[in-house]
């Protein structure tokens, strides 16, 4: 899978699960909280729908490692392979 | 008695399946518009039910939706809507002395049943079971969701009362203004159970659950043909004050709750006791300081099914025997059991009469069982009684908990 396909399946959970937000003017190398109003339960959300859609699992120590859409790709992008 | 110690209804904000507002209900109460319609039941298919059709994203963004619970969705509607209604100086008013007190039959079985059959869907991966779980199905949920969403800082929780949930909510708020806890409660009763499986299957295996080909005509109280109950959501919240409080700021008065009374059968997990009924209605009456011949309205609680309808019968003959100027309606004809919500709701439809002096009509009673037959009983069409002064409003619950309220239209 490549990586635009990885960051079109993060796009489509954020959307899902902060459908009052505009996920098209997203940096991908800037913090996601601080662009959108995500919060600890958002995130644990994206996680939960990572695990149920693509059966893609995510150990609590490195939830960090969802903090930009960049860092997402690059942290997904093997376990998607 | 002091205006301090009267308690009277400013506002009104309520979604029932026929109407999201009440001069909406009160039009589809008095024209026999029903809000029951076959609906796509998990695992057991088409059911009468009466669902809900107001715009949930009027007062709450679609995250918050998401987070919360139907019931949350629906307290947060009728709370805003009441709110607007009273039109209290919201911006200037001391949030925390404001409370919610929302009545609630059940509340967790929606979402854990939605949690049970997502896992199942998931292979049983018990990881995929939501964060938002606890909070979603803690008991105070939905009178929480509405303190988030308009920043009340003052107490919240819910009365968990099964079918007298409406009334008890409203009891609540009296109390709580009466006691100086808060000086403005939003109180009244919420349901989603109609957005479960489960409680439609327990009415069915109880042999109780409504069916008709027309699910419009499900739901008969009262009816020789009647078999059980429309499961129905829905909610009404009334802004309560004292009327010391609503004289200050001229605000409109709907009514003024002048009594009261909840207790218990003690004698059985789901068969009515009339006696116990006629002793709540009784309670409220003296609370009142009024007699049966004082009560213009009596609102059945009547669910249609085989016994409750003959004990309330039973019970209210014998309360109001000697008065000829009450009449007797009842709603669920027209909107099914909209259980925690109920009273609210039912009482909601009758205030009107203070100002048009009709008695809305009980629906779908067309061949009345002589065991439910009574003087002044107003089926299938509105009837015109000119003035009245008093409502008397019934609502009944499993483990026998019973619940009369009583209102007065309010004149200075």
């Amino acid at each position: 899978m490549t990586a635009k396909n990885v960051r079109q399946i993060v796009l489509d959970i954020i959307a899902d699960i902060a459908p009052d937000e505009s996920v098209d003017s997203i940096d991908d190398s800037k913090s996601l909280r601080e662009q959108l109003d995500l919060d600890s339960m958002d995130f644990l959300d994206i996680v939960m729908e990572l695990r149920k859609r693509h059966k893609v699992e995510v150990p609590q120590e490195d939830y960090p490692k969802l903090a930009t859409l960049e860092s997402c790709v690059a942290y997904l992008s093997p376990k998607f392979a | 008695m002091n205006d301090t110690q009267r308690i009277v209804m400013t506002g009104i904000g309520l979604t029932a399946p026929n109407g999201n507002n009440l001069r909406e209900f009160r039009d589809a109460l008095l024209n026999c518009k029903s809000g029951v319609a076959h609906a796509e039941i998990r695992y057991m298919g088409k059911q009468a039910a009466g669902l809900c059709h107001f715009d949930e994203f009027k007062y709450q963004s679609k995250k918050l939706r998401r987070r919360g619970t139907r019931a949350g969705s629906i307290s947060i509607y009728c709370a805003n809507e009441a709110l607007q209604d009273s039109k209290l100086e919201w911006d200037k008013m001391d949030k925390s002395r404001v409370g919610v007190y929302l009545g609630i039959t059940e509340h967790g079985n929606v979402e854990t049943e939605e949690e049970i059959f997502q896992m199942h869907q998931n292979g049983l991966d018990w990881k995929l079971w939501s964060p938002h779980h606890n909070p979603r199905t803690v008991a105070n949920s939905p009178a929480g969701e509405v303190t988030l969403n308009l920043h009340i800082t003052g107490p919240h929780y819910t009365l968990g009362s099964a079918c007298a949930g409406g009334n008890v909510g409203i009891i609540q708020g009296v109390q709580q203004l009466l006691l100086d806890e808060v000086d403005v409660a939003f109180a009244g009763g919420v349901s989603e159970s109609a957005q479960t499986f489960g409680i439609f299957a327990a009415f069915a295996a109880q042999g109780a659950l409504a069916h008709h080909e027309d699910a419009t005509k499900a739901s008969r109280p009262l009816d020789k043909n009647r078999n059980g109950i429309a499961i129905s959501e829905g909610g009404c919240i009334y802004i309560l004050e004292r009327l010391s409080d609503a004289k200050k700021r001229n605000a409109k008065i709907y009514a003024e709750i002048v009594g009261y009374a909840i207790n218990s059968d003690a004698s059985d997990f789901v068969n009515p006791n009339s006696e116990r009924q006629i002793e709540c209605m009784q309670k409220a009456m003296k609370k009142a300081g009024m007699s049966a011949s004082d009560i213009d309205i009596v609102n059945m609680h009547a669910t249609g099914t085989g016994t409750g309808d003959i004990n309330e019968t039973l019970a209210i003959r014998r309360t109001f025997s000697d008065s000829h100027k009450t009449f007797v309606n009842f709603t669920k004809g027209h909107i099914g059991h909209c259980m925690g919500a109920a009273g609210a709701l039912e009482l909601a439809g009758n205030i009107p009469s203070f100002e048009d002096g009709m008695v809305h009509p009980g629906m779908n009673c067309t061949d009345v069982d002589p065991e439910c037959d009574m003087k002044n009983l107003v089926i299938n069409s509105a009837k015109k009684i000119g003035t009245v002064n008093t409502i008397l409003n019934n609502s009944f619950g499993m483990l026998g908990i019973n619940s009369a309220l009583i209102i007065k239209k309010y004149t200075a």
